[in-house]
C-alpha cells in the first residue's frame, strides 16, 4: 500500500485490512469534531479507545469460534501443525502458548515483545526525571501513578515473552549487554517539564498509534497484553496532552517552554516508528503473520494526521514549514525525519543512550545483594516449613 | 476539638517529605516489582499530604492551599520529624526508615481516625488502610533482608542502628496533638521488637534522639530536599500547573 493510506481495490484477504483501515480511519476523522475544546473534550486520542474496545471484542469472538480440536498441540505431525498455525492466524483467531509455532515466528515475538518491555522500564527513567520537581502535587501524583504504571507494563511484557520459552532474566540480561533495544525515543533527555506533556502527547501518542493495531496481533498473550496497556496508555497521553494545553494557556514562559518541548520532542516520536518501508526488514514476514498490521509508514501517516489538528487545539507549532493538507491523498504531506540520526541512536549514540543504560545496570549491579537476601530467605524459610510440615 | 494547624503541618510534612524522598527511587529499585511497589507506597504517602496539607491550609485561613504550603515555605517553617528527611541510603536504610515510620503512623492514624475532629479523622481513617500494607511490606523486606544472607543481615543491622536515634522524635511531648505521642510508643515497639526478632536483627539501645523537626529545626539534607522540590514552582511565580 505504499505511502498513501487510502484503500483502493483491496481484495482477497487484504479486505479484513480494509475494514480495519475503514474503522481507524473513522476513529481520526473523529478529530475533526474535536476543534472546539470545550467542557466535554474527548481527550486527544480519538476513537483509539473504541478501537481497543473492537478488537476486545473481537478476541472474545474469535475465543468462542474455536478452531475445531486440539490439533494445534503436542501429537500431531509437523505439516498438521502446520496447518493447522496457518488455518488459526487466516481466521483471526489466536495463537496461544501450548500451540506449535514456527521457530522464527516465535523468535520475531520474543524479539519485539521484549523490547518493548524493555522501552517501558527504560522509559520511567526520563519522565521519572522529573517527577521530584513536578511543578504541583497534582502533577507529582500523576506523574508517580504514570511512571508506575509503565514499570506494571513491563512486568506484564515480560510475562507475555515468557509464555513463549524464554525468562525474563535472560532478556533483561540481554538489555543490559545491549544485545537487545529498546525504544529509540527515550534515548533523548527530558531537560524541562514541557517535556513531560511532549512525551505524553506525542510519545505515547505514537506508542498508541503503533500499538492498537497489536490488540489484534495474531499472538493471544500479546494481543490481550496490548488491549489492557492501550487503555492505560490512552489515559496518559491525555494527561500530557492537558500539561501541554494548561502551559499554552498559561503565562508566556510556560507557553514557550511548551513550543520548545514540541520542537525537540515531534521528529524523534515521527521516528519511533521505525525506518520507512523501503529500508524496514520484519515488516513484510511480521505482515503476513499478523503480528505487525501495519506498516511504519502507514501508522507514521496516521500519527500525523491525528496531531496537526490536536496541535491546532493546543495552540502550538508542528516545527515543519513543509506540513500540509494534500487534497488528493487526504492525508498531510509532512518532513521525514533524520534516519541517519534515528539509526545512530538506535547504534548507541544517542544524546543519552550510555547514561540510561548505566542507570539500569546500576540498578541492577546495587540491588544484587537484595535480590539474593530475598531468594537466601526463601530457601530458608522452605527448610523451615517442610521442617514443620 | 479541632486539631491546630502547626499539628496537622506536622503530620502533613511527614507525608509529603516520606513520599518525597521514595519517589526517587523510581527506576532504579532491586527488583521491578519494588519499582512498583515503592512508586504506590510514596503515592500513598502523597495523596495524605495533600489531604492533610489542604486542610491545615484551610485551619491557617490564610489562603495558602496545597502547593502554596508545600511549595512555598523554606526549610525553617516545615514541621516533619527529622527520621523522614534523611537520605535514601541503600535499599535497607530505605526500608528500615519505611518500617520505622509506617510503625508510627499506623496506631497514630488509627487513634487519630476516632478522634473528636471530624475531617482529621476522615483522613487518618483513609491514610491507615494505605498504612497498614506499608506495615507489611517493610516488615517482610526487614525479615528478609536481616535473615537473607550476611551481607543483607549486615547492611539491615547498620541501617537500624543508624536510624534509631532518629524514632525518638516520633514520641516526644506535644500539647496541640490530639493524640498524646508517648501513646503510641508501645504498639510501636510492639511491631517493631516483633520484626526485628524475627529478622535475627539486636534492637538497639536508646541512647541519643536527635529532635528539632517540629520546631523547624532540620538536619543539614532538608535544605537540599526542598531546592530541588520547590525549584520548578518558584521560578514561575502565580503560574499554574
Amino acid at each position: 500500500m505504499g505511502h498513501n493510506c487510502k484503500i483502493d481495490g483491496v481484495e482477497g484477504v487484504q479486505v479484513f485490512r480494509g475494514v480495519v483501515l475503514q474503522v481507524l480511519a473513522w476513529g481520526w476523522c473523529g478529530c475533526n469534531t474535536y476543534l472546539v475544546y470545550g467542557n466535554d473534550f474527548p481527550g486527544p486520542d480519538g476513537g483509539l479507545l473504541g478501537e481497543v474496545e473492537a478488537a476486545e471484542a473481537a478476541l472474545r469472538d474469535a475465543a468462542e469460534r474455536g478452531l475445531a480440536g486440539a490439533a494445534g498441540r503436542q501429537g500431531a505431525d509437523e505439516a498438521t501443525l502446520r496447518d493447522y498455525f496457518t488455518a488459526v492466524i487466516e481466521a483471526d483467531q489466536k495463537i496461544e502458548p501450548r500451540d506449535w509455532m514456527p521457530e522464527a515466528y516465535r523468535k520475531t515475538l520474543i524479539r519485539q515483545i521484549a523490547q518493548h518491555a524493555h522501552s517501558e522500564i527504560i522509559g520511567m527513567q526520563p519522565e521519572g526525571n522529573w517527577i521530584t520537581r513536578a511543578p504541583s502535587l497534582k502533577r507529582k501524583a500523576i506523574l508517580l501513578a504514570k511512571v508506575q504504571d509503565e514499570a506494571g507494563h513491563g512486568l506484564y511484557l515480560y510475562a507475555a515473552a515468557e509464555t513463549l520459552g524464554v525468562s525474563r532474566d535472560e532478556l533483561v540480561q540481554m538489555l543490559l549487554e545491549g544485545r537487545q533495544k529498546y525504544s529509540s525515543i527515550f534515548n533523548y533527555p527530558t531537560l524541562t517539564w514541557a517535556d513531560v506533556g511532549a512525551i505524553g502527547w506525542l510519545v505515547d501518542g505514537a506508542a498508541i498509534v503503533n500499538q492498537v493495531p497489536l490488540c489484534r496481533c495474531s499472538y493471544g498473550p500479546y494481543a490481550r497484553a496490548m488491549i489492557r496497556i492501550c487503555k492505560e496508555e490512552s489515559f496518559h497521553q491525555r494527561q500530557g496532552y492537558e500539561i501541554l494545553h494548561t502551559l499554552s494557556h498559561g503565562t508566556p514562559a510556560q507557553k514557550a517552554m511548551a513550543q520548545d518541548a514540541i520542537d525537540r520532542w515531534w521528529y524523534p516520536s515521527l521516528a519511533m516508528f521505525g525506518p520507512p518501508d523501503t529500508a524496514s526488514t520484519h515488516s513484510e514476514q511480521s505482515m503476513a503473520w499478523k503480528i505487525k498490521r501495519f506498516s511504519n509508514d502507514e501508522l507514521r501517516q496516521r500519527f500525523v494526521d491525528m496531531c496537526v489538528q490536536q496541535a491546532e487545539i493546543l495552540g502550538l507549532t508542528l516545527p515543519d514549514p513543509d506540513l500540509r493538507w494534500n487534497e488528493q491523498r487526504q492525508a498531510y504531506d509532512y518532513t521525514q525525519p533524520d534516519y541517519d540520526e534515528l539509526m545512530r541512536v538506535i547504534k548507541g549514540d544517542g544524546p543519552c543512550n550510555r547514561q540510561r543504560i548505566e542507570h539500569r545496570r546500576r540498578a541492577h549491579r546495587e540491588g544484587a545483594w537484595v535480590r539474593e537476601a530475598a531468594a537466601a530467605y526463601a530457601a530458608k524459610d522452605r527448610v523451615r516449613q517442610e521442617a514443620a510440615a | 476539638m479541632t486539631a491546630t494547624f502547626e499539628y496537622v503541618l506536622g503530620l502533613a510534612d511527614d507525608a509529603l517529605i516520606s513520599s518525597q524522598r521514595l519517589a526517587e527511587w523510581y527506576a532504579a529499585a532491586p527488583e521491578m516489582e519494588e519499582d512498583v511497589a515503592l512508586a504506590n507506597i510514596a503515592l500513598d504517602q502523597l495523596g495524605a499530604a495533600r489531604l492533610l496539607l489542604s486542610y491545615a491550609g484551610e485551619l491557617e485561613g490564610a489562603g495558602r492551599d496545597e502547593d502554596a504550603l508545600a511549595y512555598l515555605r523554606g526549610d525553617r517553617e516545615f514541621r516533619n520529624a527529622l527520621l523522614v528527611e534523611l537520605p535514601n541510603g541503600d535499599f535497607a536504610v530505605t526500608i528500615a526508615k519505611l518500617l520505622f515510620l509506617s510503625a508510627y503512623q499506623l496506631p497514630l492514624y488509627a487513634a487519630l481516625s476516632e478522634c473528636g475532629d471530624e475531617r482529621l479523622a476522615a483522613i487518618a481513617g483513609k491514610a491507615r488502610n494505605e498504612t497498614a500494607y506499608h506495615v507489611d511490606h517493610s516488615s517482610l523486606w526487614t525479615i528478609r533482608l536481616g535473615d537473607g544472607t550476611a551481607e543483607s543481615h549486615r547492611r539491615m543491622q547498620a541501617a537500624v542502628d543508624e536510624l534509631w536515634p532518629y524514632t525518638d522524635e516520633l514520641f516526644a511531648a506535644d500539647e496541640r496533638a490530639p493524640v498524646d505521642p508517648a501513646t503510641l510508643r508501645g504498639p510501636w515497639l510492639a511491631t517493631v521488637e516483633r520484626v526485628l526478632a524475627e529478622a535475627t536483627l539486636t534492637r538497639p539501645a536508646d541512647a541519643w534522639g536527635p529532635t528539632g523537626g517540629r520546631d523547624g529545626v532540620h538536619t543539614e539534607h532538608l535544605s537540599y530536599l526542598l531546592a530541588e522540590m520547590q525549584v520548578l514552582h518558584r521560578a514561575h511565580p502565580g503560574a499554574t500547573w
